[in-house]
């Protein structure tokens, strides 16, 4: 398939769901709800997997049912009933798209502020785009263009069928089956994400990003994406998700792996606008997300994250700086609006000598949200010169809010370096006032004054990324001050 | 241009201003003195919008329209600008970046198109050294690490870009030494013109040396008690303002 051809597919996808609303009539291929190794098997049978794959899912599946749902993070939900999910949804092939009526005027008109819709965007720009509807990757573009350099960029199905090898070596070596309740639950139960191979040397020459999307009613969201930088390679990668309006919880369990080999430099950012919830707090995804790179000798990591959606978010994107002279680095920016409860942060496991990693968070808390902070950084009795600076801002919109931040550091090497810097404070009446007497809205005074105050993460995003991740904030925010 | 008429207006349970009129004339400075508390910052406030101070008698009227009705960004756009006593700093928006999307506001609001990126740095170079402002403070965020002195010419720099009907200045010469004084005076000097009105409000009489005002009031007890030409602020700045103000019950 030329790419030319790819792309109407990708058209039909992108555009029709964006023009007419937030769920889509597709006929899905859909498993039923619960849990067991059947499940399993029908899955790894689905997706024509290899022996290795299926008896990875079952080793995964028999270490969930040991462990046990943490509940450590400063949030509080109903536990979701893992038997009444259903673990496969796919959208049946060749489907036709059919327009919905009951598209939701709310969700409607964030759209219809965001003008024109992501994919659009970031197509319009040349960037290459996998598209993960209901965990099953549905387009990917450019995929000749990338081949051309050697860059493999294909869903996680296609790569264990296509390149067994690769995602066997790799799958599972930064974030282990049996790490947490949630990535045991992912390695079991997986179907589908993104996979990105960059050859030694090479340094991909557009963004390359994935758009993630949850669809049908009573399914669970769990892709797996792998991301391997060969020696001395570059790549920067994103990653947008949004889901539909639904009263009842979402889950989104999904695995990130990056690997960074020597030289090597990832740059991840993340734009998150999963549906949080109506105003009550009724509804909405429980985002449930484990994320991890590991850096080789001087490679590079760079997380940035723009956290608008969810109704409870649980999230450390990390950094193993296991090679010599690595550097890991955080970018957050989180808001939480309404009854939305995030508890994200990062860890930066510092193994390698001469490690360096920047923390820089900065959350938002709105209506009577709570919003944490939760951060890792570890020297270890290897770490010799290693640094970290860590600064964690928080933003109070009102008084019925609550932002809270919990460091851990824990140092075994008596030249490593910590800095931690925290502020929290309040979006003054006066600065507001200040922009309505210069001829300001309300509106356009809060946007201005939370970019400023996101200005440091946001720099950090792709330039397109960046101009969406601004009015989201906005629009996530509007008429909250209180 | 600007009328208010018997204006009473408090905050919580206080009432700060008692019936304060005074009528301001197109092209006139004038310039409100007054005692400490005597609701001067609440008068400046009050004609900007502030939400906090409840109006609960009289009108304020201003080029004809009825500005109690108006909120704090319709009065902007109408033409009132506001020099804060005290400039609020708005950390990671820079200077420029908030100065343009305020008269793009303004100009959105009154229907007119945005203004080209070309104007607007002509502008913000004859503004910038109107106030000697330099290009390092323009591109900084707004009024973050700014000094005192810096802080009111950066009030004085926006004013002349938003180019108002109404300046109200609140208490622009305090916290300035002398050559900052001079700055922020010619600035304001040279932006006297026949359509603009200046109100000024300060505490000395100093600032009045530089910028020459066509008439002085006394304010006090939320009242315009005593009016004149610019010799009543020299006879103030001599003889206090007991002689014009009643005493205090106990405290004559």
């Amino acid at each position: 398939m030329s790419a030319a051809d790819e792309n109407p597919l990708l058209d039909e996808f992108t555009k029709k769901e964006y023009e007419f609303g937030f769920t889509t009539n597709i006929e899905a291929d859909k498993a039923p709800p619960g849990l067991n190794e059947a499940v399993i098997r029908l899955i790894s049978a689905k997706k024509n997997e290899p022996d290795w794959m299926l008896e990875w899912r079952l080793e995964a599946f028999r270490v969930w049912k040991t462990m046990k749902e943490p509940d450590w993070a400063h949030v509080e939900y109903a536990k979701p009933d893992y038997q009444a999910i259903s673990y496969y949804s796919a959208p049946k092939a060749k489907v036709k798209l059919n327009s919905l009526d009951d598209v939701d005027p709310e969700l409607r008109a964030t759209m219809d502020k965001l003008g024109i819709s992501m994919e659009e965007q970031k197509r319009l720009s040349g960037v290459a785009v996998d598209f993960v509807m209901d965990s099953v990757s549905v387009a990917t573009s450019f995929k000749d263009k990338l081949s051309e350099l050697g860059i493999i960029f294909c869903s996680m199905s296609e790569a264990i069928q296509e390149h067994p090898e690769l995602v066997q070596q790799h799958l599972g070596t930064v974030i282990p089956v049996k790490d947490n309740f949630f990535s045991a639950l992912n390695s079991a139960v997986f179907t589908d994400g993104s996979f990105c191979y960059i050859p030694k040397g090479v340094r991909c020459p557009m963004e390359l990003s994935t758009y993630f999307r949850i669809n049908e009613a009573g399914t669970g969201q769990f892709e797996r994406t792998l991301l391997i930088a060969d020696e001395g390679s570059y790549v920067s990668y994103l990653e947008g998700c949004t889901a539909p309006q639904r009263d009842e919880n979402q889950l989104h369990a999904a695995c990130v792996e990056l690997i960074a080999k020597d030289d090597a430099e990832i740059k991840y950012s993340t734009v998150q606008n999963w549906y949080p919830g109506d105003a009550e707090g009724k509804g909405g995804v429980y985002n449930f997300v484990t994320k991890r790179g590991i850096c080789e000798t001087r490679a590079k990591i760079s997380w940035t994250q723009v956290e608008t959606g969810s109704a409870v978010t649980w999230k450390y994107p990390s950094c193993i700086l296991k090679g010599d002279g690595s550097v890991g680095e955080f970018y957050s920016v989180a808001v939480t609006n309404n009854a939305q409860q995030a508890d994200t942060g990062t860890k930066m496991i510092h193994l390698g000598a001469n490690t360096n990693s920047t923390i820089i968070s900065k959350g938002i808390s709105a209506g009577h949200s709570q919003n944490s902070y939760r951060g890792l950084v570890q020297m270890g009795p290897r770490a010799r010169n290693a640094r970290n600076f860590s600064q964690c801002d928080s933003l109070l919109m009102t008084d019925t809010s609550g932002a809270h931040t919990f460091p851990y550091i824990e140092s075994k090497h008596p030249t490593a370096r910590v800095e931690h810097e925290a502020t929290t404070s309040r979006i003054g009446e006066d600065q507001i006032f200040y922009c309505l007497q210069r001829g300001l809205t309300e509106e356009q005074a809060i946007g201005l004054i939370v970019n400023g105050y996101a200005k440091e993460v946001l720099n950090k995003l792709p330039m397109e990324f960046a101009v969406e991740a601004r009015k989201l904030l906005t629009i996530s925010l509007e008429g909250s001050v209180g | 241009m600007l009328k208010i008429d018997n204006l009473h207006a408090r905050i919580g349970d206080t009432e700060i201003l008692k019936g304060l009129s005074l009528n301001l004339d197109a092209g006139e400075v004038h310039a409100i003195m007054g005692p400490n508390g005597s609701g001067k910052s609440t008068l400046a406030s009050i004609l900007a919008g502030r939400e906090e101070y409840e109006v609960t008698e009289g009108s304020i009227t201003f080029d004809g329209v009825d500005l109690l009705e108006l909120d704090a960004t319709e009065r902007a756009v109408a033409g009132i600008f506001l020099a804060f006593q005290y400039p609020v700093e708005i950390p990671g928006v820079s200077n420029i970046n908030f100065l343009r999307s305020a008269i793009n506001s303004i100009r959105e609001q009154r229907k007119e198109e945005p203004i080209s990126g070309k104007d607007f740095l002509a502008k913000v170079k004859t503004c910038g050294q109107l106030v000697e402002l330099d290009g390092k403070l323009r591109d900084r965020s707004v009024n973050e690490g700014f000094s005192g002195g810096e802080k009111k010419r950066n009030e004085i720099f926006q004013m002349a870009m938003l180019e108002p009907k109404l300046a109200v200045l609140d208490e622009t010469d305090s916290g300035l030494d002398i050559d900052a004084l001079r700055i922020v005076s010619e600035g304001v000097n040279a932006m006297r013109d026949a359509n603009r009105s200046f109100l000024v409000i300060t505490h000395y009489q100093r600032l009045l040396d530089h910028i020459v005002p066509d008439h002085v009031h006394v304010l006090a007890n939320g009242q315009i008690v005593h009016s004149g030409g610019k010799e009543l602020a020299l006879e103030l700045e001599e003889k206090g303002y007991d002689w014009i103000v009643e005493p205090q019950a106990g405290k004559a």
